[in-house]
């Protein structure tokens, strides 16, 4: 039992220069400038001519040892054996030398990892755990990733897009894949269907009436027991109350479906950042390779990449065609969905003759 | 064995393809695994997510787990349907805090994959969505065990549940010539003053600290994060004329133009006859787009510091809300800097713990409250850097007008002094 009271070391976030390359150690603030030699390598040069060489390559995320292993041994045999991550879940290998650069990529690609992910590409999407691992998903994660990118892999691999795109999934309105140029999440459309026999034994019912934004949660009696009745008229069928009363469930086989929203950016690049709008929705949440998600994306991607000019991201392009030639472009229905009505909405209605014909 | 394997059509499906398949990944552990805890942890993770495949539905339900001495850290996951799938029935994630900036060694990889084989499924993800390493799917008994042996080579659980969260810096001035503070510096100094709340939750909700080295905002920080730190310059940025004449030979006149002047959202920039840049650098809002461009030819000032923003969130529960600037500029270089900035986080986070309702978001309670409140509650002073626009309704009551212009010229006038 002794061993079950070891007090922890509170030691934290660990100091990640003992990791670090070499040559980035020693150049640590000290950059000059990067280029870009081919998709999927960067290099970049420091103030005193020193080089770093960076090949980034796309796993399937979910990695078990014997594929962390594979990865350590290419890092060993071929890199310098120096690694990161980036935020989109690519692993990172850093080189001094060029001529390690082109081994480095053959290895990569040999043992089916993808080399590219870089600049004005489709980048890595970035999920979540999905049926795999999270309590309240409406979708899985790593599956509609996994049969996006099998379409989307050319994509990853150049550099054909007017500038880089970030694809975001979700599994519920929470939204931890978070905004991207272009986004699919989950989308219930019935209200939760409610398990009164649980409700008083599982829910704090308070905190689940306080949860919901649109306040169409109340505490009842239902067959004499203390239970939580919704009205169904306000349900905005968002799923809030789900994860604190799992006897209020959300998800449906049927009725949870997947909608599409574009032009997140976190950038302030040019403009200030954007959040995502929402163009497409009734998607049928259909594993196990979701076609009719990808169809949509791969419709938004061909527009965007015929209309748009060099360096507009999504947002950016949406900004000077407008969203009628969007939905020209994309032929995708324009619903009264698509028409805002929380708060501050009336920031998004044109008050202008701005029209385009 | 293979009679006993779990049927998986659906999953068998995401073996094709050209990318990496993680069902694949899975089942080597399941058909190649010595150890049958793992083989047979695999085998039924695969029959239960088959099972969600079929049904659209999933079957995990949270609980309490944690280590001795901590209450946060786990994604306790319990299958409601291990009776079907015994093997993987406790099935809980450790998010253990990566380095800042994400760096490995093969060597702690392999070190780490090795703790994760004795005592879990084998199963990582490098890394999660708030930027923890992913170590996913153990028993409760096994969550200590890791944790105790990866704990004792420098390892540390993150955040779970209502607490400060694990933090997320950019590769920053380890390999970009954008980068303008020390992110893993800042990130270390923010993260490991809160550990105490990283590990045991205590707030009304989750709160994180992203540090981006520029406005290009590579960490999201501004719409994922209660607390961004984003590197900025105000003094002149830098041009070097010659390799603007370089870019312009090399690209032509048409493309600067199109592509870097008129996409200045400023108007600061201009082409000269002879092919040269001229920058109206107090019009310049550091938004990146040129330098992104011209890399060799234009790169950040050298007063450089950061930005402060906060209450960026997600949809829950009153829609997506992105940081609000509070800090237009600080400088980070010195220790007292440091401290500057670690107090004005600890001012925060007491601030929204005294105030923010349970599981209200930092910038929700600032929604509530309007920001003045906020601001003056952590003693920040108004600056007209942190909206878009003045107030445009006049439903409001302004008798201490006097007053308030009074310290507006006050502090102008400090400001002048100290300059």
């Amino acid at each position: 039992m002794a061993q079950e009271n070891r007090p922890p070391i509170e030691s934290g976030c660990p100091d990640g220069f003992q990791y670090m390359h070499p040559v980035m150690r020693k150049n640590y603030g000290a950059w000059d400038y990067h280029e870009h030699p081919r998709p999927g390598v960067l290099l970049h040069v420091a103030h005193n001519g020193d080089q770093i060489w960076t090949v980034r390559a796309g796993t399937q995320r979910i990695l078990d040892v014997y594929t962390l292993r594979t990865l350590c041994d290419i890092g060993d045999k071929y890199a310098d054996g120096y690694v990161r991550f980036t935020i989109r879940s690519n692993i990172e290998y850093m080189v001094s030398d060029e001529a390690k650069v082109q081994p480095l990529i053959d290895a990569l690609e040999a043992d089916g990892f993808v080399v590219g992910g870089t600049k004005n590409s489709v980048a890595m999407i970035s999920h979540t755990q999905g049926w795999l691992h999270c309590d309240i998903p409406g979708t899985d994660a790593s599956g509609v990733v996994k049969a996006m990118m099998d379409e989307l892999i050319d994509e990853f691999r150049e550099n054909n897009m007017p500038n880089r795109v970030h694809i975001t999934t979700s599994c519920c309105q929470i939204n931890c894949g978070g905004q991207g140029d272009i986004a699919i999440n989950v989308q219930h459309t019935k209200p939760p269907k409610i398990n009164h026999d649980l409700v008083s034994n599982v829910c704090e019912r308070p905190s689940v009436v306080a949860r919901c934004p649109v306040a169409a949660i109340r505490p009842a009696q239902v067959n004499g027991k203390p239970s939580l009745e919704v009205d169904e008229k306000k349900c905005i069928c968002c799923g809030a109350c789900f994860p604190p009363c799992p006897p209020m469930q959300i998800n449906d086989a049927e009725h949870s479906k997947l909608a599409i929203w574009v032009g997140g950016n976190h950038s302030n690049a040019r403009g200030k950042p954007t959040f995502q709008k929402l163009v497409a929705a009734g998607i049928p949440n259909n594993p196990p390779r979701w076609p009719e998600a990808t169809a949509i994306v791969k419709r938004i991607l061909r527009a965007y990449k015929e209309d748009a000019r060099d360096w507009e991201r999504i947002n950016d392009w949406v900004e000077r065609v407008g969203w009628p030639r969007f939905f020209e472009l994309t032929e995708l229905p324009f619903t009264k969905f698509h028409i805002d009505n929380w708060r501050g909405a009336r920031r998004s209605l044109n008050s202008s003759t701005h029209i385009r014909f | 064995m293979a009679d006993q394997h779990h049927d998986t059509p659906m999953l068998d499906e995401l073996e094709n393809g050209p990318w990496p398949s993680f069902i694949s990944g899975i089942k080597r552990l399941r058909d190649k695994h010595e150890d049958q805890r793992i083989s047979g942890m695999a085998n039924d993770l695969l029959g239960q997510l088959e099972h969600s495949y079929e049904t659209r539905k999933g079957y995990w339900k949270g609980g309490t787990v944690s280590v001795f001495g901590y209450g946060s850290g786990i994604i306790p996951r319990f299958s409601e349907v291990g009776s079907s799938f015994p093997e993987s029935k406790e099935f809980h994630t450790l998010r253990v805090q990566p380095p800042a900036g994400n760096y490995y060694t093969t060597d702690m990889l392999r070190q780490l994959g090795d703790s994760w084989e004795k005592w879990g499924s084998g199963l990582v993800t490098f890394h999660g969505q708030t930027g923890n390493i992913m170590f996913i799917g153990t028993s409760t008994d096994n969550t200590q065990h890791f944790f105790d042996e990866i704990n004792e080579y420098g390892w540390d659980l993150g955040g779970a549940g209502p607490c400060v969260r694990t933090g997320m810096s950019c590769v920053g001035a380890a390999r970009c010539e954008m980068s303008n503070i020390d992110e893993m510096k800042i990130h270390r100094t923010l993260l490991n003053n809160f550990t105490d709340d990283v590990h045991r939750p205590a707030l009304p909700y989750k709160f994180k600290f992203k540090v981006s080295g520029c406005g290009n905002d590579c960490m999201n920080s501004i719409e994922r994060s209660d607390f961004a730190i984003i590197g900025t310059w105000r003094d002149d940025m830098k041009v070097d004329q010659e390799e603007v004449k370089k870019f312009v030979a090399r690209k032509g006149r048409e493309y600067v133009i199109d592509n870097v002047v008129t996409r200045c959202p400023t108007k600061a920039l201009s082409l000269k006859d002879d092919d040269t840049m001229d920058v109206d650098n107090r019009n310049c809002v550091r938004c990146m787009h040129c330098m992104n461009v011209m890399v060799k030819a234009l790169s950040p000032g050298d007063d450089k510091g950061a930005t402060i923003l906060i209450g960026g969130k997600r949809t829950l529960k009153i829609g997506d809300l992105m940081g609000t600037v509070v800090v237009p500029f600080m400088k980070l270089e010195s220790e007292d800097d440091y401290e500057k900035l670690t107090e004005m986080a600890e001012e925060t986070i007491d601030f929204w713990a005294e105030n923010g309702l349970e599981h209200e978001r930092c910038g929700e309670m600032v929604e509530r409250i309007g920001l003045v409140n906020f601001l003056e509650g952590v003693g920040i002073d108004v600056d007209p850097n942190m909206v878009n626009d003045p107030r445009q309704s006049s439903y409001v009551r302004m008798d201490g007008w006097d007053e308030e212009a009074e310290k507006w010229f006050n502090r102008k006038a400090e400001e002048k002094a100290a300059s």
